[in-house]
């Protein structure tokens, strides 16, 4: 919304230049983004927040300037020639108005209004609570008189024609919003607000027809609905050069129902959006007497009768109680009573010393019918807090007592990343939506579907970190960069019939070089061992009884290159290479390894906690073992059978060399087998040695190894 | 070659000159030994049992001594004993250092080669901003607490004081899980906006006073473009207690920004708007590039918008008021900072999308 400086002062004499009164306003929490020069008058853009529907014209802006520079602010009064029929002395909103003893006022016109030929009938009290109107005969539809043209285009709208623009004129200077209807495009001599009928339709201004719901509140005459309420009027209602008589409407809408209208048919007008937020419901009368005021001014013509006000409910304001012991409780400074009289005052806020039957309560103050925002004490003293100036109040620091506590996994989550990190993964986040085919594909359970997803590629919650790191390496390769290692920590979002689980895990990805060559080394590709081995030394730091690996049936891995981590039994991670035809329809030219692991699972072993074991003081004693084996005879089953033997002098058992080809033969390999024996008490005798050997030996000749000659 | 004359004359000035012969012949041949070898046969004739130097000073001249002389003669001997030891021990030492230099020299490297480098991962630029913020709030006093990225209408809006059909709930762009239309308002699922539900949960859980620092994921329905992300992050700051004012969050954040940004750096606040804060506020912190005095990144104002906060809203203190939240006796603070907004501006990102892209080049210079 843009503000002319130039047209503020027309309401307050502000002893300062336009800049700074920018400055001061944006302080009071009437946002100025910028100033700018235009055709020599000053122009705010401004940003307010969308509680502040009243600062949303020149009139709101000028009062806050009235209570920012404590200087008074001028009423609007239109004047207006006497009408045929003699009327009631219009309202105005220099100060604090009493709604009663307006609505007492307007009551008074409502009742005598019953003789008049022009008749209002609110029947949907709930969605309209006041519809106030006049009738102007004998205009002459042209171009609007210069200086408010110029207005309206510094203020970025094209002027339309005399009458359409008076409403424009009067929504930007006083922020109600007012409708000019063709009083002779309506039928049967009737005004009536009520709900849409099924099946009807209405041509809005924007000249698209709308199907109404009957939810929808509209203006209608005897016939048919004009208008779609605080939203938009209607097309074939619209003033044009032919229109010679004018009905005003000036109106209290309510906010739900012109916000729930105005999102069904997404539409959104200067008018809906003020009706939203709150529209003043005192204004009414002002704003229709000053609209006729300016087309009087611009299109000629007359008053004709009296102004019609139907009010079909009070909105009621509660004065509110204001205490300076809640002043110095809240906002810790003390501000004098003259100073809270003063600035509640200058806003429009009636303020009265309570009296002696209430003796905590200072000061009872009643509240403008145009601050909707404003129902509360607190609501008060925040009014206090911005035109006090926030920047006045002193520094503080809250005295506390109390400890600082981590959350539940902080030991376990730094330990994770800092893991993965010492091995040379970068951290990354991934977006959390994945497409819904991909969400099934990477996980065996069901997915969180959004409602309004960003696009269909967006469609559900993660259900896998997997695809969103894939995209990534996908990204990475793209742009050259061919040695890649990510990870990411997070959370993935499972369906169940009647709730939903959010659960945290990590995922790695890598594809490349694990070192890349270099003038004094080989490069050294990624392999599935690699990832087995950082599985491996993530999992190390969490206690538990049994690791094992099983063969993993992820459909998205390599049948034979992907596995599963099963920590005393649970499965805690599932990793291997992605599947070629996975790769191939992501175009991943380099084979791409992939690990998710279940932190919510290992997370419930505690980290590990280091244990000491002495260090023999005796040598150790090592001995190879050469074998061929089926292919079937893993290194797992040949481990297996030699722990079984429960020789506790072994110390170490690991693979050295492994042979393949024609010398083994098909479905065979060679295996060089190392075993260390070490005892704790003494040196090893070379016949203990050699009778464990032969045990070894036995032992895996019974998995059906042939023993090499040694 | 040396050879130990007989002694004639045991007068201390003749048992002088003798030693001193010695030694001379001594230094002599330490001088022209080149190799191991050299050494060894050097040493074996000084030292070898028969007939070595040493032997033969024994021999020659404390056992021939004259019986009044042999004291004077046996301390000489002893000390030229010394002497030699020494001196074979020296001339090792020598040979030795002589031949490692060659053989040092000769292994020399191109240290200015580059080295072989194994390289650490890198914590992503977000987390990273993130954790700083924390263990800001930590060193404050304030504990951590999380809450889930799928929320209820009821924690993400309602209990914060946004009525269901608010306009204040058009500016979070929310976007809504499916299948929800069966289950009352309240219940229905959504992503959180921003992590503010959490304040409630923490309240529900524990009674006053509280003082709790949030970090999390939050979304939004922003495509993700260079200025726009559907993922961001958040870290959310409560403290309730009972005398807690305005004056309160002014020093607290005041504090905080001065601990991230350094103890120049100076505060400001403006009145904003959130249904769960009131008097809510815009805090800004005096331009971290240009201290203030204009620069492109604070678009020449001097100050940078960094963070909403606010007076806790009695309204919100309302639906934990069964768990000690009585706000006539209560007050909080609260205050919520966009973490990459803060990652942006301090390493100066252009795109807020390069946080999401998992580019090596880009995550890597965060090392």
């Amino acid at each position: 919304m843009r503000i002319i400086a130039g047209w503020l002062r027309d309401f307050v004499d502000i002893p300062a230049d336009d800049r700074q009164l920018a400055e001061a306003l944006t302080s009071a929490g009437i946002a100025v983004e910028s100033v700018q020069e235009e055709h020599g008058q000053t122009v705010y853009e401004m940003d307010l927040t969308t509680n502040r529907v009243d600062a949303m014209n020149h009139y709101g802006v000028a009062r806050e300037a009235s209570a920012i520079y404590d200087v008074p602010l001028k009423a609007v009064e239109p004047k207006l020639p006497a009408a045929k029929v003699p009327r009631a002395a219009p309202p105005s909103v220099s100060g604090p108005i009493g709604m009663t003893s307006l609505a007492d006022q307007m009551e008074a016109v409502a009742t005598s209004l019953e003789t008049d030929t022009f008749p209002i009938v609110i029947e949907d009290a709930q969605g309209c609570a006041r519809y106030t109107a006049r009738i102007v005969r004998n205009v002459k539809i042209g171009p609007s008189p210069q200086p408010i043209i110029a207005r309206l285009e510094l203020l970025g709208s094209h002027s339309i024609n005399s009458v359409a623009d008076a409403t424009n004129y009067a929504l930007n200077e006083l922020g109600h919003p007012t409708h000019a209807f063709d009083l002779d495009l309506l039928e049967g001599g009737t005004i009536i607000v009520r709900r849409a009928r099924a099946g009807e339709t209405l041509k809005t201004l924007d000249g698209i027809d709308r199907n109404l719901t009957t939810e929808d509140l509209v203006i209608a005459d005897a016939k048919k609905p004009v208008a779609l309420a605080g939203v938009m009027g209607g097309f074939d209602t619209m003033i044009t050069e032919r229109t010679r008589n004018v009905l005003i409407e000036s109106a209290w809408f309510e906010p739900w129902t012109v916000r729930s209208m105005a999102k069904r048919h997404g539409m959104h007008t200067d008018a809906s959006h003020r009706f939203e937020r709150g529209a003043d419901y005192g204004i009414t009368p002002l704003a229709c007497d000053r609209v006729a005021e300016l087309i009087l001014h611009s299109a000629g013509g007359g008053l004709h009768g009296q102004p019609i006000d139907a009010v079909a409910r009070r909105l009621e304001r509660l004065p509110v109680a204001l205490r300076t012991s809640e002043v110095r409780r809240n906002l810790g400074v003390e501000i004098s009573k003259g100073e809270i009289e003063r600035i509640l005052g200058r806003l429009g806020f009636g303020v009265m010393a309570a009296g002696t039957a209430a003796p905590a309560v200072d000061f009872t103050v009643s509240i403008p019918s145009w601050r909707l925002d404003v129902e509360r004490e607190i609501d008060l003293l925040e009014e206090l807090a911005r035109i006090y100036g926030y920047n006045k109040f002193p520094n503080s620091l809250p005295s506390f007592v109390g400890a600082v506590v981590e959350l539940p996994h902080e030991a376990k989550i730094s330990r994770t990343r800092e893991t993965m990190l010492a091995l040379g993964y970068n951290e990354t986040i991934s977006i959390t939506f994945i497409p819904e085919p991909e969400a099934k594909a990477f996980a065996g359970f069901e997915a969180l579907v959004l409602a309004n997803p960003l696009s269909e590629e967006a469609g559900s919650m993660r259900t896998s970190l997997l695809p969103g790191l894939l995209n990534q390496i996908g990204y990475n390769l793209n742009r050259g960069n061919s040695d890649v290692r990510l990870f990411e920590a997070g959370e993935v979002f499972e369906r169940k019939s009647d709730r939903h689980e959010e659960r945290r895990h990590l995922a790695l990805a890598a594809t490349g070089d694990v070192l890349p060559g270099t003038l004094h080394s080989a490069p050294q590709p990624y392999t599935f061992f690699h990832l087995k081995g950082d599985i491996g030394e993530l999992l190390a730091a969490f206690e538990h009884q049994s690791l094992q690996f099983g063969a993993n049936a992820q459909p998205y891995l390599h049948p034979g290159r992907s596995a599963r981590a099963m920590m005393d039994g649970e499965t805690v991670a599932v990793f291997g290479q992605l599947h070629p035809e996975q790769a191939a329809a992501r175009k991943l030219r380099q084979d791409v390894y992939l690990a998710e692991v279940m932190l919510d699972r290992l997370f419930r072993h505690a980290l590990r906690d280091p244990r000491y074991c002495r260090i023999s003081k005796f040598p150790a004693v090592a001995r190879d073992f050469s074998f061929v084996f089926d292919d079937a005879v893993t290194w797992e089953k040949i481990a297996l059978a030699v722990s079984e033997l429960r020789i506790a002098q072994v110390m170490s058992l690991r693979p050295a060399e492994i042979f393949l080809g024609e010398k083994v033969g098909t479905g065979k390999y060679s295996i060089l087998i190392r075993a260390e024996f070490q005892s704790q008490e003494r040196t090893l005798r070379d016949d203990e040695v050699a009778d464990w050997a032969s045990q070894v030996i036995s032992k895996l000749q019974s998995l059906g190894g042939v023993l090499r000659a040694q | 070659m040396y050879t130990v004359p007989k002694l004639d004359d045991y007068s201390p000035g003749a048992l002088d000159r003798a030693a001193a012969e010695l030694l001379r012949a001594l230094d002599d041949e330490t001088t022209s030994l080149h190799n191991e070898s050299d050494w060894r046969a050097f040493r074996d004739r000084w030292l070898a049992r028969k007939n070595g130097v040493l032997t033969q000073v024994n021999d020659t001249w404390l056992k021939a001594a004259p019986g009044p002389a042999k004291r004077d003669v046996g301390q000489r001997v002893n000390a030229l004993k010394a002497r030699v030891e020494a001196a074979i021990e020296e001339a090792q030492g020598k040979l030795h250092a002589s031949t490692s230099d060659a053989k040092l020299l000769s292994e020399r490297l191109d240290i200015t080669l580059p080295g072989i480098q194994r390289p650490i991962g890198v914590r992503h630029p977000v987390l990273r901003v993130m954790d700083e913020i924390v263990a800001v709030f930590k060193a404050m006093g304030y504990s951590i607490g999380e809450g889930p990225e799928v929320e209820t209408d009821y924690y993400n809006f309602e209990s914060l004081n946004f009525p269901p059909n608010h306009p204040a709930r058009d500016t979070q762009d929310t976007l809504f899980i499916s299948g929800q239309e069966q289950k009352p308002t309240r219940d229905r699922l959504l992503l959180r906006t921003h992590t503010s539900p959490v304040q409630i949960r923490t309240m529900e859980k524990q009674p006053p006073p509280v003082r709790i620092v949030i970090p999390g994921k939050v979304h939004r329905n922003d495509p993700l473009d260079a200025t726009h992300s559907p993922v961001f992050h958040q870290v959310e700051g409560l403290a309730v207690d009972a005398n807690i004012t305005f004056c309160d969050l002014k020093g607290t954040l005041d504090h905080a920004m001065k601990t991230l940004f350094g103890s120049s750096v100076k505060t400001r606040f403006y009145p904003s708007f959130f249904p769960f804060t009131e008097p809510s506020a815009d805090m800004q912190v005096s331009c971290i590039f240009c201290g203030g005095k204009g620069c492109r990144k604070c678009k020449f104002s001097g100050w940078i918008e960094l963070l909403g906060c606010g007076m806790v809203d009695p309204n919100v203190f309302d639906f934990v008021k069964h768990n000690g939240y009585d706000s006539s006796k209560i007050s909080g603070f609260a205050f919520g900072m966009g973490v990459e907004r803060i990652a942006i501006l301090k390493y100066e990102v252009e795109e807020i999308q390069l946080f999401y892209e998992g580019d090596v080049r880009f995550l890597e210079q965060f090392a």
